[in-house]
């Protein structure tokens, strides 16, 4: 049954309910990957030589990485678009494109972690790998549950369902996106 | 479940039509969605555990008057024990009463209520928050009964004492703290968006941002100040609990981590949770005042703003409690200054307050007695707080007495006084029969004196030189301080006899709920919207469908001249006036 109460249905503010919850979701993820990032940028402002650490992680994977990601969310804004003119099954069927692409990133992800745990650079070798774990974990964590999140959203969008739903899900994949391009030069580029 | 302003989805609920059919026990009291059963889970889940916080003061200030003594109900304590009761006490009241008491359970129960909503924009979000709260409420019991027992490295859990299981000697027990607390963050992280979702769009019609009931306010701003302080000690969290169990180094200096860096991180989150409990509590004697001064709060915009000014200035103060770790001085000089600055906007507030009583015809119910007492004894706290705030002061009283004394004066008028107060004073709301006045104020007596019995003498200690963390000072001749014994003592005694008030809070509190007698929808005369319910306590949706309130007016109209009674309900269009 579904249940929603009156106080969903009003709107203040003029902005959605769900809208409006999604964007305060966000600040709080931004304020948890700001104390990643802060406690990154201090340890690394002391310590130069996490840049020859650092030298040690693969760019190229990094920025394959990037460019798969950065085109999960074109096809999120497609499916937006689609799901704008009330085309549900054509919003899935992007949807599913950019979890093809969440499943790519975390692919390659694996594949790189394998080769550098596998050289010795382990999570507990440094305080650099320690942060290039724990950053990119983080991170790998909340791509995991956006695609989950996405499955969802795209089995009730190709029924034509929570419509409404593909654009949330897409705000909170380009703040996964935007994360990203942030770890990358972090981690990756700046050596 | 339904409601019936969901249109689409009322024609096929089962009951046809009926927008109030009876929730059944599971829905009402396991797995409730309402609003009001989820305050009021939160609310026992809270005051139960205020029960272990308790226990655990009892524990350490037995220790502490009567050293190495054997402890009623407990047997002797243990120097590990020790520091596992002040650690778990610490934790327990401020994440596991004040956190879900102050914001959780008041506000889940007045945010709906008086922004004139029939609950909260995301009640399974709402359920889902309870839930994660009380499985990191299990999780910390379960964490002091793992061998090794429980996590003592204190509340503020400095690494490397907490980072590793060599060092804190309770591998277990420290990790299993530091994942309660970060489920607990998550459960109110949840819970936070869901408030100031649903107080910045399900508002009444016509109820403009200043006709917003100050609570709804206070408690908005706090989960702001919540949600855009704990991410940093969430990562934090991460991080420590990498360094307890997958051998990173983040903060443990021996190899390479910065212990420092932990302490910005928790005090990034730990010094703006002072204000995220104390904004609720303030709100609670906002609402109080004026309903017993019979009189309109006092300048209701500058209570806004100074809490909105505590709020901001309350991100740029954390590092006044590092001013002994080792931090440049010059940085030191510019937390003073804003730790100083704080004190201002906290200061009016108080001062409106007080205003606000000033001419009104005042009654001096039990919610009123505990309402001032708010006011009373955290003046205490805060101005205690500004020689602390004093980088040059602050070298000296460092982790003595003098510092639990200052922020136990803080901190028991927001999570006891001020949840005292909003308890009584919205009990007739809650349950829908009325508190005995007569044990709440012997209640109110007992437990005020009973207080400042405990911390005034710790002040004395602490100015004497008593450190916090020694378990018996008699095994350190450098510090034991015999002719401060006495005041240990009249310390502790002054807890025994809190403790035993306590008693007779419990026993009104369930008299009163089965056996009371029945309030009216507004025994207080009260202007704000939750007064208005037709039934008492409302029911599900609060208000019938068709007849959900309009806001015409202010919350505080009291006394309005030129009308024949002294409130004038929010609700109440202005030509039937």
């Amino acid at each position: 049954m579904a249940f929603k109460p009156l106080a969903n249905l009003r709107s203040a503010t003029g902005i959605a309910t769900p809208k409006l919850a999604v964007w305060w979701l966000l600040v709080s993820e931004i304020v948890i990957f700001g104390g990643v990032l802060a406690s990154y940028l201090m340890h690394r402002l002391a310590h130069p030589e996490f840049g020859m650490y650092a030298a040690h992680t693969n760019t190229i994977a990094g920025a394959v990485n990037t460019f798969v990601l950065l085109t999960s969310s074109l096809t999120a804004v497609l499916a937006h678009q689609a799901a704008e003119t009330g085309d549900g099954k054509k919003a899935a069927r992007y949807l599913v494109f950019t979890i093809i692409g969440a499943l790519m990133f975390l692919t390659i992800k694996g594949f790189e972690w394998n080769y550098e745990i596998s050289h010795g650079y382990t999570i507990s070798a440094n305080a650099f790998w320690a942060f290039y774990y724990t950053a990119a974990g983080i991170h790998a964590g909340h791509v995991i549950a956006g695609a989950i999140v996405m499955a969802f959203v795209a089995w009730d969008a190709a029924q034509g369902k929570e419509l409404h739903r593909v654009e949330l899900a897409g705000i909170y994949w380009h703040f996964v996106d935007l994360v990203w391009i942030f770890l990358f030069p972090l981690l990756y580029i700046a050596k | 479940m339904s409601v019936a302003h969901d249109h689409d989805h009322g024609h096929d609920d089962a009951h046809g039509g009926h927008h109030h059919h009876e929730p059944t026990f599971m829905e009402r009291y396991i797995i409730p969605t309402d609003h009001k059963y989820i305050a009021q889970q939160y609310l026992w889940t809270g005051m139960f555990m205020a029960l272990f916080g308790g226990f655990y003061a009892y524990l350490f200030r037995m220790q502490m008057a009567f050293p190495d003594m054997w402890i009623p109900f407990f047997g002797r304590l243990s120097a590990m024990e020790y520091n596992a009761a002040i650690t778990q006490h610490g934790s327990v009241m401020i994440f596991w009463v004040a956190m879900p008491v102050l914001i959780a359970a008041f506000g889940n129960f007045l945010i709906p209520l008086m922004i004139g909503a029939d609950d909260m924009v995301f009640p399974r979000l709402n359920r889902l928050s309870y839930q994660l709260f009380l499985l990191s409420a299990i999780i910390l019991i379960a964490s002091w009964f793992v061998p090794n027992g429980a996590f003592g490295g204190a509340w503020t859990a400095y690494p490397p004492l907490s980072g590793d299981g060599n060092y804190s000697l309770t591998p277990m027990g420290s990790s299993m703290w530091l994942v309660a607390v970060a489920v607990e963050f998550a459960a109110f992280l949840v819970g936070g968006i869901n408030f100031i979702v649903t107080a910045m769009n399900a508002r009444a019609p016509g109820m403009r941002w200043n006709d917003v009931p100050m609570i709804v306010w206070m408690i908005c701003i706090a989960s702001l100040l919540f949600m855009a302080s704990v991410g940093p000690l969430i990562a934090g969290a991460v991080m420590l609990f990498f360094d307890q169990n997958l051998g990173t180094n983040f903060f443990d200096p021996r190899r390479g981590g910065d212990p420092i860096l932990w302490q910005h991180l928790f005090w990034f989150f730990g010094h703006p949770e002072v204000y995220v409990v104390l904004l609720p509590a303030t709100g609670m004697v906002a609402e109080i005042v004026p309903v017993f001064a019979r009189k309109k709060l006092f300048a209701y915009d500058s209570v806004l703003y100074t809490a909105i000014g505590t709020g901001v200035l309350s991100f740029f103060v954390w590092a006044h409690h590092q001013f002994v770790a080792g931090i440049d001085p010059r940085m030191a000089n510019v937390f003073t200054i804003t730790t100083v600055l704080i004190s201002i906007p906290i200061a009016e507030m108080i001062f409106l307050y007080i205003a606000t009583l000033y001419g009104g015809s005042i009654r001096f119910t039990t919610p009123m007695l505990w309402a001032l007492g708010v006011v009373f004894s955290f003046l205490i706290g805060g101005v205690t707080g500004i020689y602390r705030g004093a980088s040059g002061a602050d070298m000296y009283f460092h982790d003595t007495y003098f510092v639990v004394a200052h922020f136990h004066f803080t901190f028991f008028p927001i999570a006891f006084i001020g949840t005292f107060a909003g308890f009584t004073y919205w009990f007739p709301k809650m349950f829908g029969r009325m508190m005995n006045d007569t044990l709440g104020k012997v209640h109110f007596w007992g437990t005020m004196i009973s207080f400042h019995g405990i911390f005034l003498p710790l002040f004395a200690t602490g100015l004497g030189g008593d450190h916090r963390r020694i378990y018996n000072y008699n095994h350190f001749a450098d510090l034991a301080t015999p002719d401060l014994q006495m005041l240990r003592i009249i310390s502790t005694v002054s807890l025994l006899i809190l403790i035993a008030f306590q008693f007779v809070f419990i026993y009104n509190t369930f008299k009163s709920l089965f056996w009371g007698p029945i309030a009216g929808t507004n025994p207080w005369k009260a202007t704000t919207l939750e007064w208005t319910t037709p039934e008492n306590p409302p029911s599900h949706g609060n208000w019938p469908p068709n007849a959900m309130p309009s806001v015409y007016r202010g919350a505080y109209e009291y006394s309005v001249p030129g009308r024949d009674e002294d409130y004038w309900p929010q609700n109440v269009p202005n030509k039937a006036g």
